[in-house]
């Protein structure tokens, strides 16, 4: 039983990974309807930044703040260059170009710094706290932590502020929105910046339990995919619980599961999203999908 | 016969040029330069099926790499174990991947192209831990390595005669890939110019005008699903075939990238389109590995990176530019500079009769 809390534990720490992707998926879905496929490998390139950044000697704590600022840069500026010349061309389009970015992306890493894999560090320690019998280890409790920072911020920021009103405006009704004044392509702009920012918390948080290389997050954007669409692929809270409940059940097939270990962890990401498509298309949280014909 | 042949359309011509050309091409090249010749045009069968997917019926398919491991597993399988000529394999594996793409048609029918290209993805992504596990059935991380067949006497007779040379049997495999891609190029090209193509082409401009039309929707999506893993089975047989082995490396997500990129490049939604991106798609990698180390200026600690991610950020930089500034591919642009040429010889937009041939890649 001990050791079930213990996977549990575990599971919702690399779940608030999972998440954290997730939900920068959640947030480009709603601003333009698209799935982005360069979102993990964005992510790659910003904690491959904090890395240099921590190897020129600059303390964690510090790295991480701006990598974060870094990366929302670099999400602007690829919408401006690369999804802004195509925003009303139609879906497959728009797909085939974020997987041409997620290529390049993966390419142009390898290009910079090279395919050995590199040891990240982690700013918790690797001990564990006994709590009422079951032991967590501290980076799992720091990784739960910042995730849910992360979620925290993002949330504020839509819910409670302006511009997270204006984006939210923008996403939901461009028409009316421009009327009102609201810059539509600045806010989509924006959208893709917060994406990149909180997508690459979930690299930076991954990068010390696997490896850092260009591949790192391709089991992990899998998950992500399989938490978003859990969580119906438009819902942020959804993102968030879906990839809880992605993390958590992987972690248990994998330790309890005969069969199940290692790298076949990754066909549960894929059965999930199979199960979720087949048997409730929009989710636990998504609306169901009407169109006007 | 002479009046028909003086009216047909200069596509006609090139057909005959490129069959003329890839038959006779063997016989001037090296027999290693053929197996590349051979795996280009198998890759361009692969790119055809997804053509007819993605170009023709809009569907995406990021997965189409599984299969191809699909086909060439049951090849190998086949082949392997229960000691199939190698050959007779082919239409086994290209009908069951074909079966197999049709039931996955079934939930993919629920699916928006989003939802679709994620869960294709995944499966892409998943393909080379799942061929690992039945290790009996696969032989895990090593693969199956297949002998390649002898040239039957007829054809190793009939080179000899024009080269004066003995047919390897790498050549052979050549000859062979090169009949399969002739064979299902015409197939693609009467099925999208008849009835199956011209619904696909309604349900992804329409599907509900084209529901009202009377196009059914769902027997439709699923054709297309089932004919384009047809085509990616007869592929991933014939890929094991020319290698001569295959493992699960041989299928990494990177192959379904490369099969699309070979469509989008090439141009989707047209014939000659998966020939030409193939033949790109193919090559550009292997030029790259070549290309880098006579490079002096190139210093040698970077040459084996630049040689690993050159590929990826060209294939990177290509899918955006061309989605974003030429959606038609190289054969658009073929299309557009023929029609400039054209217009500027012959003065006015000329159609002679004022009667356009009835053209199937009409996008």
């Amino acid at each position: 039983m001990q050791e079930f809390f213990q996977q549990v534990v575990s599971g919702i720490a690399i779940g608030g990974i999972f998440a954290s992707l997730a939900l920068a998926l959640v947030l480009i879905y709603n601003a333009m309807g698209l799935v982005n496929f360069a979102q993990g490998e964005m992510a790659m390139f910003a904690t491959f930044v904090a890395y240099a950044l921590i190897n020129r000697g600059m303390s964690y704590w510090i790295a991480f703040p701006i990598t974060l600022v870094l990366a929302f840069g670099g999400g602007i500026l690829i919408q401006r260059l690369v999804i802004k010349p195509v925003e009303r061309a139609p879906v497959l389009t728009l797909v085939i170009i974020t997987l041409g970015l997620a290529t390049l992306v993966n390419g142009f890493a390898g290009f910079i710094f090279g395919y050995v894999p590199r040891s990240f560090p982690s700013p918790f320690s690797a001990d564990s706290a006994d709590l009422f019998g079951v032991f967590i280890s501290y980076r799992d409790m720091g990784v739960i932590a910042v995730s849910g920072l992360v979620l925290l911020g993002v949330y504020l920021l839509l819910q409670r502020t302006t511009v997270g009103l204006t984006m939210r405006a923008a996403a939901h009704h461009p028409e009316a929105s421009r009327l009102l004044g609201v810059q539509v392509s600045w806010m989509l702009a924006l959208g893709w910046g917060l994406a990149s920012a909180v997508g690459a918390v979930s690299g930076i948080m991954v990068a010390p339990i696997l490896l850092l290389e260009p591949n790192m997050m391709q089991s992990i954007i899998i998950y992500a995919f399989a938490a978003a669409v859990l969580g119906g692929i438009e819902s942020p809270l959804g993102a968030v619980i879906g990839g809880l409940i992605v993390g958590v059940t992987v972690n248990l097939a994998g330790a309890y599961l005969p069969g199940v270990g290692g790298d076949l962890q990754l066909a549960v990401g894929l059965a999930i999203i199979i199960a979720v498509l087949i048997a409730r298309p929009n989710g636990l949280f998504g609306r169901a999908a009407i169109r006007r014909v | 016969m002479m009046p028909r042949l003086r009216n047909a359309p200069p596509r006609y011509w090139l057909v005959l040029i490129a069959v003329v050309f890839f038959l006779g091409f063997p016989t001037v090249i090296s027999s290693f330069q053929s197996s590349l010749w051979a795996q280009a045009l198998i890759l361009a069968i692969a790119v055809m099926g997804l053509n007819i997917l993605v170009g023709y019926s809009g569907q995406l398919s990021l997965g189409h790499g599984a299969f191809m491991a699909l086909g060439a597993y049951t090849s190998a399988i086949l082949a392997h174990r229960y000691k199939m000529d190698y050959l007779l394999t082919i239409p086994i594996a290209a009908l069951f991947t074909g079966l197999v793409g049709f039931l996955f048609g079934f939930p993919a029918l629920r699916l928006s192209p989003l939802y679709l290209a994620l869960a294709t993805f995944a499966l892409a992504v998943v393909t080379p831990s799942l061929i690992k596990r039945p290790q009996g059935l696969t032989g895990g991380v090593q693969g199956i390595i297949l002998i390649q067949p002898d040239p039957p006497p007829f054809a190793s007779d009939l080179f000899a005669a024009v080269t004066g040379t003995a047919m390897t049997s790498d050549q052979w495999i050549y000859y062979v890939s090169l009949f399969c891609a002739l064979l299902l190029f015409w197939v693609a090209w009467n099925l999208v110019r008849h009835r199956p193509g011209r619904a696909m082409r309604a349900l992804r401009d329409g599907e509900v005008a084209a529901a009202a039309y009377g196009v059914n929707i769902a027997g439709f999506k699923t054709l297309a699903f089932g004919i384009s893993a047809f085509y990616a089975g007869i592929a991933g047989s014939l890929f094991g075939l020319a290698t001569g082995f295959v493992s699960p490396d041989t299928f990494p997500v990177s192959l379904s990238i490369q099969l699309l990129v070979g469509a989008v490049v090439g141009g989707l939604a047209s014939i000659p389109g998966p020939l030409l991106g193939a033949i790109f798609a193919y090559f550009l990698p292997i030029e790259a590995n070549q290309w880098v180390p006579s490079q002096s200026w190139i210093p040698d600690q970077v040459a084996s990176t630049v040689k690993n991610a050159g590929p990826a950020v060209s294939y990177g930089v290509l899918l955006i530019l061309i989605m974003i500034f030429a959606p038609n591919g190289i054969v658009g642009l073929i299309r557009a500079g023929y029609d400039w040429l054209y217009r500027r010889l012959r003065g006015a937009p000329d159609r002679e009769t004022g009667q356009l041939p009835p053209d199937p890649q009409t996008v």
